[in-house]
C-alpha cells in the first residue's frame, strides 16, 4: 500500500473530481463531503510520502511499471516532498472554510465548484511530483484551465480578467513547451534526471541556452514575475474568495517550485548559475519586483487588491532568492515557498471572512472591526506580522535567511529591498489594522446584520477554526523553522551549492 | 547571399512555425476583439505544435511499424528507418490541451458578452469606467 502514496496523491482527487461532478446532478449535498473526504487521503497520502522520503532518500515510482527514461516516473525528493505537502494541506484546511460561501454565491453549481476545485489540486499536485518534463507541462495546463474557470466563475470582471490571465497564461504555458522542445531537439529525452545528465556535454549550444529562456520566460508569467504580473491582480481580485484563498496561496508557489526544479536539477546549477553568469541581472529584476509591488501595494483602496499586489512582492523575494547562488539564498527561497503559502492561506481566508460578513472589503467600511470579528482580525493580524517579517512568526524566518544570503552574494540591493519592503508592509497593515482598532463602527448598508444592536458579528465557525488553524500554523512553521531547514531543506539543495 | 538562402529553404519547417507563432502573438497583442484574441492564441498554440510535428520527421523514412510482424523471421531494425512518433504522441496531448483552452476561452468570452453586451476590447472598458465614475 505504502509504495503507491506517489500515485494515490494524484489518482483520489483525480477519480473523486469526475464522481463529483456526476453526484452533482443527483444529490448537491454529498459534493462538498467527497471533495474534503478525497482531499484529507491525499493529505494522508502526502504525508506518507514525505515520511518515506526522510527515511529513504528519493522516491521513484514508476506509471505502468515502464523505466525512464522511456516511461513517465515520479521522482520524489525532499524538494517536492515538502511542497506537496504544503499543497495538500492549504487544499484541505480551506475547503472547510468554503462550504457555507459557496452555497450562497454559486447555489446550484456545488458540483462543477468542486470538482474543478479538487482537479486544481490534482494539477497541482502532479505538477509537483512528476520527473517528466512534458508530463509537467500537461499537469500545469490542468491546473491553469481549472483555474481560468475558478476565477472566471466570480460576477462582474470576473470574466473578462479571467479571459486576460487565460490569454496571458497560454502564452507562458506555449513558451515553456516551447523550450521543452528545444531540449528534447538536442537531448533526446524528457525525463529531468536524464537531461540533467545529457547536458553538460552540450551547454555552449545555443540550443540549450534559447531552452532556458523560453522555459524561464514561461514560468516568469505564470508565476506573476514583475514586469509580466499584469494579469495576477485583476485576477485575484475579482474572483470570488473561496476560489481565491486556494489559488492565490498555490499557483505562484508552486511556479516558484517549478523554477527551482528547472534551474537546479533541469538545468543543473553549473548551467544556471556559472556557465550562464547571469545571476547579477536576475537578482536586479527581482528587486525591481519587490520595490514595484510594494509600491503598488501601496496605492490600493481595498484589502484583496493590496493583498494580490504583495504576492507580487512576494515572488520577487524567492526569485531573487533563487538567483542568490548560495545556500542560505535558496534555503530561504524554499523556506518562504512554505511561509508564504501559510500566510496567503491566512490573510486571504481573513479576508474571506470580513467579504462574506460585510460583503465589502474597502479600507472605509472595515472600521470597529475588531469589535465585530476579533478572532478574524486576530488571525489577520498574526498574517500581517508574519508577511512584516515580526519574530516567531514565520515570515521572519525566511526573510532572515533570504538577507543573510544576500550579504554571503554581495547583493546589498536585494538586502535593501527586502527591508523596504518590510517597511512598506508595516504601513500598509498598520493602516488596516489602526482602521478596524480605532475607527467608532459604522453599519454598512449592506451587512449580513441579524440585528441591529449587536455588534458582535463573528464569521460562522467552519470559517472561522481553518482561519485559526491557519494563524496557529504561522507561529508553529515560525518555532519550527531549525527542524524544517535540517531535517528537509537542506537535502533539497543540490550538494555542489556552498 | 546564396549560403544564407539554403539555410533559410533548407529549414523551412523552423521558419513556417515561427510565422505562425508570431501571426499568433500580433492578433493577441493588436487585436481589439476578444474572439480575435482568442484565434490568435490558438495559431500560437498551433504553431508550435508544428514545431514539434516537424521535429520527428526523418528524410526517406517510414511510418514507425515494425515490417515483419508476429511469427515471421525477426530481422535488425534501423532506427534511421522509421520517424520519430514520440514527438507526435507527445502533441496528441498538446492538441487536446489547446483545444480544452480554446473551449474555456470561449465560454468565458461568451460571459464577458453577457456581462458587457459587446467583445470589443475599448467598448468594454469604456464601460468599466463608466460604472466606476
Amino acid at each position: 500500500m505504502s509504495e503507491h502514496f506517489p500515485a494515490l496523491v494524484i489518482i483520489v482527487p483525480l477519480i473523486s473530481a469526475f464522481l463529483i461532478s456526476a453526484t452533482g446532478w443527483l444529490n448537491k449535498r454529498l459534493c462538498f463531503p467527497i471533495a474534503v473526504f478525497s482531499l484529507t487521503v491525499s493529505l494522508f497520502a502526502s504525508i506518507g510520502v514525505l515520511m518515506m522520503v526522510l527515511e529513504n532518500g528519493t522516491v521513484q515510482y514508476r506509471l505502468g511499471g515502464w523505466a525512464p527514461p522511456w516511461g513517465i516516473e515520479y521522482r520524489i525528493d525532499h524538494l517536492n516532498s515538502l511542497v506537496l505537502v504544503v499543497i495538500s494541506a492549504v487544499a484541505v484546511l480551506n475547503i472547510v472554510t468554503t462550504h457555507k460561501p459557496v452555497q450562497q454565491d454559486f447555489s446550484g453549481k456545488e458540483g462543477p465548484f468542486y470538482a474543478l476545485y479538487v482537479l486544481f489540486v490534482t494539477g497541482l499536485s502532479g505538477i509537483v511530483v512528476t520527473g517528466d518534463a512534458f508530463n509537467l507541462y500537461v499537469l500545469l495546463e490542468i491546473a491553469s484551465l481549472t483555474g481560468y474557470a475558478l476565477i472566471g466563475l466570480g460576477k462582474d470582471r470576473a470574466a473578462l480578467s479571467s479571459l486576460n490571465y487565460l490569454i496571458m497564461g497560454t502564452i507562458g504555458a506555449s513558451f515553456y513547451l516551447l523550450g521543452i522542445g528545444y531540449i528534447y531537439l538536442v537531448t533526446g529525452s524528457l525525463n529531468i534526471a536524464d537531461i540533467a545528465n545529457l547536458l553538460p556535454d552540450i551547454y555552449d549550444s545555443g540550443v540549450v541556452l534559447f531552452a532556458f529562456i523560453f522555459c524561464m520566460i514561461g514560468l516568469f508569467i505564470k508565476m506573476a514575475f514583475f514586469p509580466l504580473h499584469a494579469w495576477l491582480p485583476n485576477a485575484y481580485s475579482y474572483a470570488q474568495s473561496s476560489a481565491v484563498s486556494l489559488i492565490a496561496p498555490l499557483t505562484t508557489k508552486v511556479m516558484i517550485y517549478v523554477m527551482i526544479r528547472v534551474t537546479l536539477y533541469l538545468f543543473t546549477p553549473q548551467f544556471s548559475f556559472v556557465f550562464l553568469n547571469i545571476s547579477k541581472p536576475m537578482v536586479w529584476l527581482s528587486v525591481l519586483a519587490i520595490v514595484m509591488g510594494s509600491l503598488f501595494a501601496l496605492s490600493q483602496k481595498s484589502l484583496k487588491k493590496m493583498l494580490t499586489y504583495i504576492i507580487v512582492a512576494e515572488v520577487g523575494y524567492m526569485v531573487g532568492g533563487l538567483w542568490l547562488g548560495n545556500r542560505q539564498g535558496i534555503t530561504g527561497s524554499i523556506l518562504h515557498i512554505v511561509n508564504d503559502a501559510a500566510m496567503t492561506l491566512c490573510l486571504f481566508l481573513a479576508a474571506g471572512n470580513i467579504l462574506y460578513m460585510l460583503k465589502s472589503d474597502s479600507f472605509e467600511d472595515m472600521k470597529g472591526l475588531f469589535v465585530k470579528m476579533p478572532f478574524t482580525m486576530a488571525a489577520f493580524t498574526a498574517g500581517a506580522l508574519s508577511i512584516i517579517g515580526v519574530p516567531p512568526f514565520c515570515g521572519f524566518f525566511s526573510k532572515w535567511y533570504l538577507i543573510s544570503g544576500g550579504i554571503a552574494a554581495g547583493e546589498f540591493g536585494f538586502v535593501g529591498a527586502l527591508i523596504f519592503s518590510s517597511l512598506v508592509n508595516v504601513v500598509l497593515f498598520f493602516r488596516v489594522i489602526e482602521i478596524g482598532y480605532y475607527e467608532p463602527f459604522t453599519n454598512h448598508p449592506n451587512a449580513h446584520q441579524k440585528d441591529e444592536e449587536t455588534l458582535f458579528n463573528e464569521a460562522p465557525r467552519d470559517m472561522l477554526v481553518p482561519l485559526l488553524m491557519a494563524a496557529i500554523l504561522l507561529l508553529a512553521l515560525g518555532i519550527f523553522t531549525g527542524h524544517i531547514v535540517t531535517a528537509i531543506i537542506q537535502f533539497a539543495i543540490p550538494t555542489g551549492i556552498i | 547571399m546564396n549560403e544564407i538562402l539554403t539555410t533559410i529553404i533548407s529549414k523551412y519547417n523552423y521558419w513556417g512555425f515561427i510565422l505562425l507563432m508570431m501571426i499568433g502573438l500580433y492578433a493577441m497583442m493588436v487585436k481589439k476583439n476578444l474572439v480575435k484574441k482568442i484565434i490568435g492564441m490558438n495559431i500560437f498554440q498551433t504553431g508550435i505544435i508544428l514545431f514539434y510535428v516537424s521535429i520527428g520527421v526523418k528524410k526517406g523514412a517510414t511510418i514507425p511499424i515494425i515490417s515483419h510482424g508476429h511469427g515471421k523471421e525477426k530481422h535488425v531494425i534501423h532506427a534511421a528507418e522509421y520517424i520519430n512518433p514520440l514527438p507526435h504522441v507527445l502533441m496528441l496531448t498538446a492538441i487536446v490541451v489547446s483545444v480544452a483552452t480554446l473551449g474555456v476561452a470561449l465560454a468565458l468570452a461568451i460571459k464577458v458578452y453577457r456581462e458587457y453586451d459587446t467583445l470589443e476590447e475599448d467598448e468594454i472598458n469604456k464601460k468599466i469606467r463608466d460604472q466606476a465614475k
